[in-house]
């Protein structure tokens, strides 16, 4: 029996070991230094002190920088707010799609994931632009119009004026609800595929319209998957650079621009490793939340 | 990084753009191991070139090869702050590097570099004088040999400007071109062309006028239209804006492509820069990397390079070579009077990057 016992540890230890390892050393370890980068100083140039100070907590902490996470959140839970609205019905849509469209509907949400971020990115900025594809498309509707209300003997409609889509804020949160929906979308359909279709069907038999079905039984039993969908893209949204980098305005800077600065131009690591945990300590806290929130419901989700 | 729809994706090749995006790093080019010539010396004929993207001539790296049986291996940056944030945490193989002035005076500082033996670099002699003695960045060019150099100006669309924008004025303080405007968003690059503006050295560092651009900068806001990432000539080109602040190098390349753009430095003075060529501590193949050099500083080779990148460059000799289109073109070698009223930003110190950068962040908050 006790070498059975020992068998099974080695067996244990020798498939948990390799990743174990691996996050330790390609995960904690880095992020430990990073971490005890923030309470660090600049000694000359390419050192960094750790001397324990609580400086750059405290600098980071300042009004300037609270409106900056402030005013990132915001972004990050209006683009976590549209990607639900926008893709519950789509994840709905793929649930009830016959056997035969499942798989390439599937695909399609997925395609975009296979191309670089920056990429799609430059893509966006080619269709938003003053001279870009929704800007050509509009004029064209527009002078469509203008023709047809002179057909009628009415006045044409004056020159058109571009849209100005790009380098603003409405463009950030289209650049990244376009980058996020995949996230929402995937938790959603894992969530409303383990429904139990028949649920549904009883509601409408005792006389529930579809929106009340909708909202008094659909939404509550994915609510599990509701809620890791507005994580998994809340919490990445949080940290994008790229997208108001490119797409935004002159007031479009979120927190992870101006911790790039710090590794970067401001040569100021101390800093930048700072305002990253905190950060990181408001994605805990997220999470946090949501352990706290599903605490009580049974692991199948299906507890109401 | 892009223009009119149709050519959206097909990249300008920017030596400053185009991999800074991408954040892609150490791009290795190995050129092929074709049989070299007996090599005398004790080093192996190797050497590891870190260059900007799009920044050598289209066959030196063959030809030094040919002449000197030393296999050149390049591998690609893409900004200032990537070659500094590399080599500080220790050199990884590099033979010569490309900084940019202001950081080769951050690297010497931060002892980061080789000194060079004139003696072995000969071709020094093709260097125009003024590179020599006006490098206030590495005095006596103990550490490094300029290789190209570029100023900050202003890009416009001849069609939609009323007079030459020939002042800072136009993007810093006035609401004529409102919402065609763009500047660069690098802090350094940006307050320190205000100060020119407000008729002062860009290497002052006193916090008052640091405050003072940031004023006038809170004010002209609502008139920009982005803070590009160095990809002003794009914005330019696909007609997003018509005035942008940008390097000449950008703007004489998609002069090429539109000949209703122009650059201006303006009156006031602007930053210039120089890339340079330098060996960092602890390259393993110092010796090679002088004969690189020095290969560089030839004036047929030169010429070669500057036919292909289209910079100004320092080399008399090589500029000596070159077609008039390039010797007498306006945005490459802008007027001397004005180029005497601009000057190389230096190194000021960690507490003045500190206030700058604050001062941008605010500025981006407000």
């Amino acid at each position: 029996m006790a070498t059975r016992t020992q068998e099974r540890r080695l067996a244990f230890l020798a498939t948990a070991l390799p990743p174990i390892a691996w996050v330790v050393v390609f995960f904690l370890v880095p992020l430990g230094i990073v971490w005890a980068y923030s309470f660090g100083q600049n000694q000359g140039l390419t050192e960094v002190d750790i001397s324990g100070t609580f400086a750059n907590y405290a600098r980071a902490l300042q009004p300037l920088y609270l409106q900056i996470f402030a005013k990132s959140i915001f972004v990050a839970g209006v683009t976590t707010l549209l990607c639900l609205i926008i893709g519950f019905p789509v994840a709905l849509a793929i649930v009830f799609a016959s056997e035969r469209w499942r798989p390439w509907m599937l695909l399609l949400i997925m395609l975009p994931f296979w191309t670089n971020l920056l990429i799609r990115t430059y893509a966006l900025i080619a269709v938003l632009r003053t001279e870009g594809y929704a800007n050509f498309t509009l004029e064209w509707l527009w002078n469509q119009g203008s023709w047809l209300l002179t057909l009628v003997g009415l006045q044409p409609l004056g020159d058109f004026t571009p849209l100005q889509l790009l380098y603003n804020n409405f463009a950030v949160v289209v650049g990244l609800v376009y980058v996020h929906l995949p996230f929402m979308v995937l938790p959603l359909y894992a969530a409303l595929d383990r429904l139990d279709k028949s649920l549904i069907e009883a509601s409408l038999d005792l006389g529930a319209g579809h929106f009340r079905t909708l909202f008094s039984i659909v939404v509550p039993l994915a609510l599990p998957g509701i809620l890791s969908g507005i994580i998994i893209t809340f919490v990445p949204a949080l940290g994008a650079y790229l997208t108001p980098d490119l797409l935004g305005g002159p007031d479009s800077q979120m927190i992870a621009n101006v911790i790039e600065r710090q590794f970067k131009r401001a040569n100021d690591w101390p800093f930048g490793a700072a305002l990253s945990f905190l950060l990181m300590y408001a994605t805990f806290a997220v999470i946090a939340f949501r352990a706290y929130a599903a605490r009580g419901q049974p692991a199948d989700g299906h507890g109401i | 990084m892009t223009d009119a729809p149709a050519k959206s994706l097909t990249t300008r090749t920017s030596r400053r753009s185009i991999l800074k995006g991408l954040g892609a790093a150490a791009v290795g080019i190995s050129l092929s191991a074709k049989k070299y010539s007996a090599w005398a010396a004790g080093e192996e004929p190797k050497l590891n070139f870190y260059n900007w993207d799009t920044y050598i001539g289209e066959t030196t790296l063959e030809d030094f090869k040919e002449a000197s049986g030393i296999d050149v291996n390049m591998s690609l940056f893409a900004t200032n702050d990537e070659l500094f944030a590399k080599l500080r945490a220790g050199n990884q193989g590099y033979d010569v590097i490309v900084p940019g002035s202001e950081f080769v005076e951050r690297m010497i500082q931060a002892d980061l570099l080789e000194p060079l033996d004139h003696a072995k670099i000969p071709n020094i002699k093709n260097v125009a004088p003024e590179f020599i003695t006006d490098a206030p960045y590495d005095p006596g060019r103990k550490f490094s040999m300029p290789y190209t150099w570029l100023v900050i100006g202003i890009g416009y669309r001849k069609s939609k400007v009323k007079e030459i924008p020939d002042s800072w004025k136009w993007l810093f303080d006035s609401d004529a071109y409102k919402g065609r405007i763009a500047v660069m968003s690098d802090a350094s690059e940006l307050f320190r062309n205000c100060f020119k503006y407000l008729g002062q050295s860009l290497n002052s560092d006193s916090p008052e006028l640091i405050k003072q651009a940031e004023a006038m900068l809170t004010k002209q806001k609502p008139n920009i239209k982005a803070f590009h990432e160095d990809n002003g000539q794009d914005l330019l080109l696909s007609g997003e804006v018509d005035l942008v602040m940008e390097y000449n190098g950008d703007i004489a390349q998609i002069m090429v492509e539109d000949d209703d753009i122009d650059f201006v430095v303006p009156k006031e003075g602007a930053m210039k820069q120089s890339d340079t060529l330098a060996i960092p501590k602890g390259a393993p193949h110092p010796e090679n990397a002088l004969k690189f050099i020095n290969y560089i500083l030839d004036a047929k080779v030169g010429a070669a390079i500057s036919k292909t990148i289209q910079y100004p460059s320092p080399n008399a000799a090589a500029v000596a070579l070159m077609p008039a289109s390039y010797k007498d073109n306006k945005v490459i070698f802008p007027p001397a009077e004005v180029m005497a009223k601009c000057e190389y930003p230096r190194y000021l110190g960690p507490e003045f990057t500190r206030l700058l950068d604050e001062a941008m962040t605010r500025l981006r908050a407000s």
